[in-house]
């Protein structure tokens, strides 16, 4: 039997997979597909603005469908079908006979007709190419829009900001964003987050034409206002693809979408259409759980038809159209019948437009069930209200407890999990159980979310139910008596919060002490760095005292950075990038003296290299006596506070950001945590500085400051968050010391603050309550412990040439102090030295 | 203390490295012989003292002194600064699983002296 598919998209690929896995014999397959892609992930298709490559997204590469003997054509549009002789013919000319089509030809973006269109700098958000297109032109546009304000225009909104437009509006017909998921209220609640975010939200706006020559600038509204732009996103709704089948007379809706019946047949009994193509019981369905379901139901028919067998298969019967919508900063999701309203119906409302939440659910009269809602803001409950509604679990006396935030005392071990059913359907894309999935936990002895994906493949579709993957994963493996933490090495087992808070209740003061009372065995290269930085986190004492030295990692223990061939780096502070001429001059003597690679750091700052262990004492003398102190580039700890030139010079600067970041620098110098830390001050939304890509980074407002935080640059940039905004100078020290001390405190080693942010539960949100809104009524204490650290601050390489035991360990032979490495070679480049090559 | 290597089966000639007190407790110093050089650890939680060439064989550094010290599964071993590749301080095997061990030496300490066994000791010696 020849099945044929048209489309290679995801449920396309879905639907392969699941034909595979019925092993039918003498079963050929043959995909065409229009994009040049093998089928990717079109879900998370806005993370290639976020570090992912196309590989990342891509299902299953070009060899899986050979190995698994699929005749797979990319980039070969299906042109015409001829249903009586069951033929089609390609664009490329191919010619092909089927026993059983199959299309899955998805859907378009909607383009509305506006004049102008075709201009450059007008783009769509469906596909790769699309996403292509859309970065290479935005490098050179400063100012964004998007035409849509409902789901797939927010993302495409989001992904704009991350492309590094940080003027961009949104354009919606309707008088409120995501008509058809939110109610009034909760749109506004999201308009006003979105709002503070920086995107500037235009409603009940119709385009009446684009502006400009060959390229877009700017857009032209029937009520005669006009905008300007350099890039436009049209996103205005989606067009399922029916043009194909219309053309060979198979019935089509109004839309555009293909009759389809419960067996997901299409008006000739022969053809079948699954996916965002299919318009079944009037409805298209614009989400991927749906489509593969679609995928399964038409595999099992076509099993059915195949083997000849009479049993009835599987039929489609609808799905609910609950999301939850991944956005800037702010969550947003809908489930079950978001609007219920009526005499029948009981709804519960919370609004708190402090925070920026919004949760409204929908009861049944007599209080028993949930039949839908919508929460903005917090979508942390998520999961289990859907679940909730979706099986008919009977809801407690108060049904608004559900809603509250989480009172620590209150909450019920594992989170309501227990009452759900076995065959509760946690992973709707890949239709997973509750069931299946703790029986890989106590089966399989999978342990984590990584291994239940791979087992179960649960979460590997929309990936909306990781959380509560893993929530069930803790709730089983607690269940089975095991207790999961992340303990430190074999030598303690404790994490590292844990031991944070033993150390400091203990007041233990040496790695030895440590060990000794908390620890067990002799440490190792993994917990001597990290209870090094805790012990240094809590009492910032001078880290090569008291026999700690030889439990600093490497780099600490001689205060510089190692290098190829064994000579150190060595970079002075340069509080905020601002240097005197005198001391750049001290430096260039040094430099030549000691026969030093000069380098401008990414950091603002002067790197010099190849420096050999025993110059490094004399090299320090000099840089202290010109004013220097060490700039701590080898340790866990604040690194640089960048600046702009700001109000003092620049015409657009609205504060001096070269004092506060120097301010701020002076601050936090020798300020250890789990990774390094670093920050920037600019001094207008121009952001010269970069803030917005540091562990904290400070924006000049009108008004004050705007403090972002959990931003990395590395392999995998992060933009930081809001945290709060138009700060007093003041305020907004306490808001960072409070907000560094939690993240010393709690997070595990060598991670930086961005991953810390990304496993916290609440998110943002979480942290802007503990930070602005002092939720676990720590503020106080921690202000004070920054306090002392920063009083307790010296400069540890004045300590270092001042102390004689310590001094004498910078040397390379221990019976020979005055002699230098003589393996160590240099090869020269551009007039200045260079490490010889490994060998 | 003495920790004597059991692979070595030949009788060592012991050469004098350097003071006991110049040694960083739980750390590592490195000790110049002729053109050699030699890295030298006193595990002091364990009362113990190890040697071993200065050379990491993975990128050919001399680095090992300045490495960090510590224990797996009870056996003591160091960590090269450069990768953190380890090695046992008792055999010199890479616990990394790469093929590349390396060379370890018998130490003595006597009278606050600390003495290296060697085979074939340097011409000149230094103390
Ligand atoms: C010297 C410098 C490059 C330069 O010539 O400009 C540099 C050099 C090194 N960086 Fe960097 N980074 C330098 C600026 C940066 C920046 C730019 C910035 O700070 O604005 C970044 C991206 C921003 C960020 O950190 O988010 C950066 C992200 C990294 C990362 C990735 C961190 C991450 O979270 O993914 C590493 C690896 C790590 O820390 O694990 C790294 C690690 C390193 C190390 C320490 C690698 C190592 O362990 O040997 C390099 C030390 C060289 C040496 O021997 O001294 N360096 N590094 C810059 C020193 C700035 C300074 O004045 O202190
Ligand atoms: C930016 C974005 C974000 C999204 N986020 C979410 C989300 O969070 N949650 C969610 O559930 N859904 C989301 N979706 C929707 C989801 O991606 C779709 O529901 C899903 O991709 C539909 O799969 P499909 O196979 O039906 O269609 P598609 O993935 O569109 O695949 C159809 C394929 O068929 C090809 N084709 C069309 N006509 C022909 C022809 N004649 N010959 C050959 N090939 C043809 C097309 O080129 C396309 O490659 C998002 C979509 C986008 C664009
Ligand atoms: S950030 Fe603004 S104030 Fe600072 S230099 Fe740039 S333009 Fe000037
Ligand atoms: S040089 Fe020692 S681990 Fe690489």
């Amino acid at each position: 039997m020849k099945v044929v598919v048209v489309g290679n998209g995801m449920v396309s690929y879905k639907f392969c997979e699941k034909l595979l896995t019925r092993r039918l014999p003498d079963l050929s397959i043959t995909v065409f597909g229009e994009e040049q892609y093998p089928a990717y992930d079109r879900v998370h298709l806005s993370e290639l603005f976020n570090g992912k490559s196309t590989d990342d997204l891509c299902l299953a590469p070009v060899s899986w469908y050979k190995d698994n003997r699929i005749d797979l054509h990319l980039g070969d549009p299906v042109q015409y079908i001829t249903p009586s002789v069951k033929l089609l013919q390609t664009f490329k000319g191919y010619v092909k006979h089927y026993d059983v089509l199959v299309l899955a030809t998805g859907s378009s973006a909607f383009v509305p007709k506006i004049n102008g269109m075709e201009k450059d700098g007008v783009f769509l958000y469906r596909t790769i190419e699309d996403l292509h297109l859309i970065k290479s032109y935005a490098s050179r546009a400063q100012k964004g829009t998007v035409i849509g304000g409902g789901l797939l225009g927010l993302e495409a909104a989001k992904a704009l900001l991350d492309l590094g437009i940080s003027e961009t509006h949104i354009i919606e017909f309707a008088p409120r964003l995501m008509p058809r998921q939110l109610d009034e209220t909760g749109s506004a609640m999201l308009q006003s987050t979105l709002s503070s975010l920086g995107l500037t939200i235009h409603t009940q706006k119709n385009t009446a034409h684009i502006l400009g020559g060959e390229s877009v600038t700017g857009l032209a509204f029937t009520d005669g206002s006009t905008l300007d732009t350099d890039i436009l996103i049209v996103s205005a709704g989606i067009r399922p693809r029916g043009e194909l089948a219309a053309d060979c007379g198979l019935e089509t809706g109004m839309n555009g979408g293909i009759v389809v019946n419960e067996h997901m047949q299409t008006s000739d009994p022969f053809i079948y259409a699954i996916g965002e193509c299919a318009l079944y019981n009037e409805m298209t369905y614009g989400l991927i759980a749906p489509g593969y379901e679609m995928a399964e139901v038409a595999a099992g028919e076509i099993q059915h038809l195949h083997t000849g067998a009479t049993t009835s298969s599987k039929l489609f019967t609808g799905f609910d159209m609950s999301t939850k919508l991944k956005l800037v900063g702010t969550d947003v999701a809908s489930f079950g019948d978001p609007f219920a309203e009526g005499d029948n119906i009981r709804n519960i409302v919370l609004k708190d437009t402090n925070k920026g939440v919004y949760k409204r659910i929908n009861v049944s009269a007599d209080g028993k069930y949930l039949l839908g809602g919508i929460l903005v803001g917090d979508a942390s409950h998520y999961n289990i209200l859907l679940q909730t509604s979706r099986n008919r679990i009977l809801l407690p006396p108060h049904p608004e407890d559900i809603i509250l935030p989480a009172r620590e005392a209150k909450k019920e071990e594992g989170g309501g999990l227990a009452a759900l059913p076995g065959d509760a359907l946690i992973c709707s894309c890949e239709s997973v159980t509750k069931a299946a999935i703790c029986q890989s936990v106590t089966e399989q002895g999978c342990e984590t979310v990584d291994a239940i994906k791979k087992c179960t493949k649960a979460g590997t579709g929309c990936g909306g139910c990781l959380p509560m993957v893993k929530d069930l994963m803790v709730y089983t493996m607690k269940q089975q008596g095991k207790y999961i933490r992340n303990i430190l090495c074999e030598h303690f087992d404790y994490s590292r919060q844990e031991l944070f808070d033993l150390i400091k209740l203990h007041e233990l003061k040496t790695y030895d002490t440590v060990l000794d009372r908390l620890g067990k065995g002799d440490g190792c290269e993994l917990c001597k760095p990290a209870i090094s930085s805790i012990l240094s986190s809590l009492w910032n004492e001078m880290i090569l005292q008291k026999g700690n030295d030889t439990a600093q990692d490497s780099n600490d223990r001689f205060l510089a950075n190692i290098q190829r061939g064994g000579t150190y780096s060595v970079v002075p502070r340069i509080p905020g990038g601002e240097i005197t001429p005198e001391k750049l001059i001290a430096i260039g003597n040094i430099a030549q003296k000691y026969s030093l690679y000069t380098k401008i750091t990414g950091g603002q700052r002067i790197d010099m290299f190849g420096a050999h262990v025993s110059d490094l004492p004399l090299i320090w003398s000099e840089l202290i006596a010109a004013g220097f102190e060490s700039g701590h580039a080898y340790g866990k700890a604040l690194r640089t506070v960048k600046s702009c030139v700001g109000s003092t010079w620049c015409r657009f600067g609205l504060h001096d950001s070269v004092s506060f970041a120097i301010r701020v620098e002076e601050r936090y110098r020798g300020l250890r945590a789990p990774h390094k830390i670093k920050s920037a001050v600019s001094g207008c939304i121009r952001e010269c500085a970069e803030a917005q890509s540091k562990d904290f980074g400070i924006i000049a407002t009108e008004k004050g400051w705007n403090l972002y935080v959990c931003g990395n640059g590395g392999s995998k940039p992060q933009h930081a968050l809001l945290l709060a905004a138009d700060l007093d100078s003041e305020t907004c020290l306490r808001y960072i010391d409070r907000f560094l001390m939690f993240y010393i405190r709690t997070a595990d080693p060598l991670t930086r603050t961005a991953t810390w942010l990304n496993k916290m539960e609440g998110g943002i949100n979480y942290l802007r309550n503990v930070v602005v809104n002092d939720s676990l009524g720590m503020a106080a204490q921690w202000e004070q412990d920054m306090q002392q650290l920063v009083n307790a601050y010296q400069c540890e390489w004045k300590t270092a040439i001042e102390t004689p035991e310590i001094r004498k360990r910078f040397a390379h032979f221990v019976n020979a102090p005055e002699e230098k490495d003589p393996t160590v070679t240099f090869e020269t480049l551009r007039g200045q030295k260079k490490a010889g090559n490994w060998k | 203390m003495v920790h004597e290597n059991e692979t070595l089966v030949k009788t060592p000639q012991w050469i004098t490295a350097c003071r006991a007190e110049d040694v960083a407790e739980n750390g590592g110093v490195c000790v110049k012989l002729g053109d050699q050089q030699i890295a030298i650890f006193y595990f002091t939680r364990r009362n113990e003292w190890y040697a071993t060439q200065n050379e990491c064989p993975h990128k050919k550094q001399m680095a090992l002194s300045r490495g960090m010290i510590g224990t797996r599964n009870n056996v003591p071993k160091v960590a090269c600064p450069f990768h953190k590749k380890t090695f046992s301080l008792l055999t010199g095997e890479c616990l990394n699983g790469d093929e590349c061990n390396i060379k370890t030496y018998p130490v003595k300490v006597e009278d606050g002296i600390v003495y290296i066994g060697v085979d074939d000791p340097p011409e000149e010696q230094f103390s």
